[in-house]
């Protein structure tokens, strides 16, 4: 079963490449500017404000990276996109967040379809204390759907490259694979609900190198059909896996801004801050 | 040397309750055993001792445990869900906690004159098993509240924001993560509170539970009733060595139905929370 075959529940923003792209057709071989959009972005908790004025627009079907140092903001700023950030009281944010030009950060949008089509991976793997398959299946179960949860189980974990290590396995505990299984885990279980972008929040900072690698070789296979943001605090992980790289960082206020955007070989070959060339080389942060 | 004294002093603890403990159920055995037997579970009470049996009580105490579950599970997993889920963490949320908590601190047979002036009086339910396990759920309720609120509070934080980034709504995120992660915690706490009530007397002899029953209640709502412990309360009562012979076995039955529930508030905990570490 092909995954671009089958009919997204969301209903895919309609474009001019809609006239020419098949069924067949991957996501990836559309060539789209930008997937989302960031303008005017202000975020903060309470009276504290923890990114100040952002504008970015972030590449469909490539990685982008989001470094700096601690606290400046980089996880606010991703948990915005798929408005985890609503589960936080204290939480405001002014300015507007584009995906596929709909605006995602207005108070009337369906935060339900967003964090459906934008999934999320997060830092420490969270599995459900459920089966490896339940695991996966909960995403489309919330939908209501039964039938062809098997195959669709099986497409992704497949894609998370965990199928061969758990086939035989589907209905022990999600909670009883190595912590860099759970986390490929993670990732089946956020591809599993079809999403057009995933969202990754330090995704490899609870794992250990080898397990790293992987997930970052699997980023890579991944990015053919979605367009993946990735909050890390590793640089060599940020030269080594993404396309893009936003650096940010914070200033007397403590409030979090973006220094610079570029491609990820220019950013850490010549980067065009001050600021940045010392992070990247690692003399602060 | 003071290790040494320390865990001299925390033995002698543990074993000052063990052998209390053992001491009473020996004691029991040696009053009680001989007359523990088909005979004595099958009949109803009588005023010769050796032709008396718990039936009726043993029955109506099994009524009062089901009823007592039935009635607690949703009306405390409800509570708990609005408190942890929906009450936020306001001043009225606050002052509804500490609330429940002083209920649950609030002596048994308050809880009697309630139910006798509600229940028996105000719905004229009578001197029925209903309106003792209304009654005796009332009483229970606060501290399956309070255990179920903990349970969902015990959750990590990552459970929910999984469930939330998933597309999940608020109401999915709690029966579909929260709920089943917390469910160990919350059924032993069930299952423990159910066994308070299940050894309640005061509040049940205000509320006209009958100390000598000679038929076996088929429903609920049927006038006169007996429980366990009542019959226990009544048997102990009397003045002849046969009757106290009895009543000590008709305490061995009900603490044998304590250590099955208990037991089974174990084994529940330790099947649900497989793979449940985090």
């Amino acid at each position: 079963m092909s995954m671009s075959k089958v009919k997204r529940v969301s209903g895919e923003a309609t474009s001019e490449e809609e006239v020419v792209t098949s069924e067949e057709m991957h996501p990836g071989d559309a060539v789209q500017a930008s997937a989302l959009k960031f303008e005017h972005v202000f975020c903060s908790y309470g009276k504290t404000l923890v990114v100040r004025d952002v504008h970015l627009e972030i590449s469909r079907n490539q990685i982008t990276a989001l470094i700096g140092p601690s606290g400046c903001g980089k996880s606010t700023l991703l948990r915005s996109i798929n408005r985890m950030n609503d589960l936080v009281p204290s939480f405001r944010m002014e300015g507007s967040i584009y995906f596929d030009g709909e605006n995602i950060s207005a108070r009337g949008a369906d935060v339900i379809d967003i964090r459906r089509r934008i999934g999320m991976v997060f830092q420490k793997p969270n599995p459900f204390p459920k089966s490896i398959f339940e695991n996966v299946a909960f995403g489309p179960r919330l939908l209501g759907q039964t039938a062809g949860l098997g195959d669709l189980v099986e497409e992704s974990l497949h894609r998370a490259a965990l199928w061969e290590e758990v086939k035989d396995k589907l209905g022990e505990p999600g909670l009883s694979l190595s912590g860099g299984q759970q986390q490929r885990l993670c990732i089946a279980r956020a591809i599993a609900v079809r999403p057009e972008v995933i969202l990754m929040d330090e995704p490899c900072s609870a794992l250990d190198p080898r397990s790293t690698l992987q997930i970052e070789e699997l980023m890579r296979v991944l990015a053919k059909d979605y367009t993946i943001v990735i909050v890390t605090h590793n640089m060599q992980q940020a030269a080594r896996a993404s396309d893009q790289t936003i650096f940010m960082t914070m200033g007397d206020d403590r409030a979090g801004y973006v220094v610079e955007y570029a491609a990820t070989s220019k950013m850490f070959m010549m980067p065009e801050h001050q600021l940045t060339a010392d992070y990247v080389s690692g003399r602060f942060g | 040397m003071k290790n040494a004294l320390f865990s001299l002093l925390a033995f002698a603890a543990i074993l000052i309750s063990m052998v209390t403990l053992a001491g009473l159920l020996v004691d029991l055995v040696g009053r009680g055993g001989s007359s523990l037997d088909s005979q004595f579970l099958t009949s109803s009470p009588s005023r010769i001792p050796a032709k008396a049996g718990i039936l009726p009580a043993l029955i109506g105490t099994l009524w009062v445990t089901i009823l007592v579950a039935l009635i607690t599970f949703p009306i405390g997993i409800g509570a708990a869900i609005y408190l942890e889920e929906y009450a936020g963490r306001g001043r009225f949320a606050r002052l509804l906690k500490i609330n429940i908590s002083n209920l649950a601190g609030v002596p048994s047979i308050v809880y009697g004159i309630f139910g006798l002036a509600i229940f028996v009086r105000g719905f004229d339910l009578g001197r029925t098993v209903f309106a003792a396990s209304l009654t005796l759920s009332l009483l229970i309720l606060p501290v399956v509240i309070i255990s179920s609120a903990e349970a969902l509070k015990a959750v990590p934080p990552s459970q929910r924001e999984a469930a939330y980034a998933l597309g999940a709504t608020r109401w999915q995120v709690i029966l579909r993560a929260l709920l089943p992660a917390a469910a160990p915690g919350i059924l032993t706490g069930i299952v423990l509170a159910v066994g308070r009530a299940v050894g309640e007397t005061a509040p049940l002899i205000l509320i006209g539970a009958v100390t000598f029953v000679t038929f076996v209640p088929t429903n609920p709502f049927e006038d006169k009733y007996t429980v366990l412990p009542i019959q226990i309360f009544n048997w102990a009562n009397r003045p002849q060595e046969a009757f106290l012979e009895i009543s000590a076995a008709a305490i061995l039955v009900l603490i044998a139905l304590m250590v099955l529930l208990n037991g089974a508030a174990i084994y529940l905990r330790a099947r649900l929370s497989r793979g449940l570490q985090w």
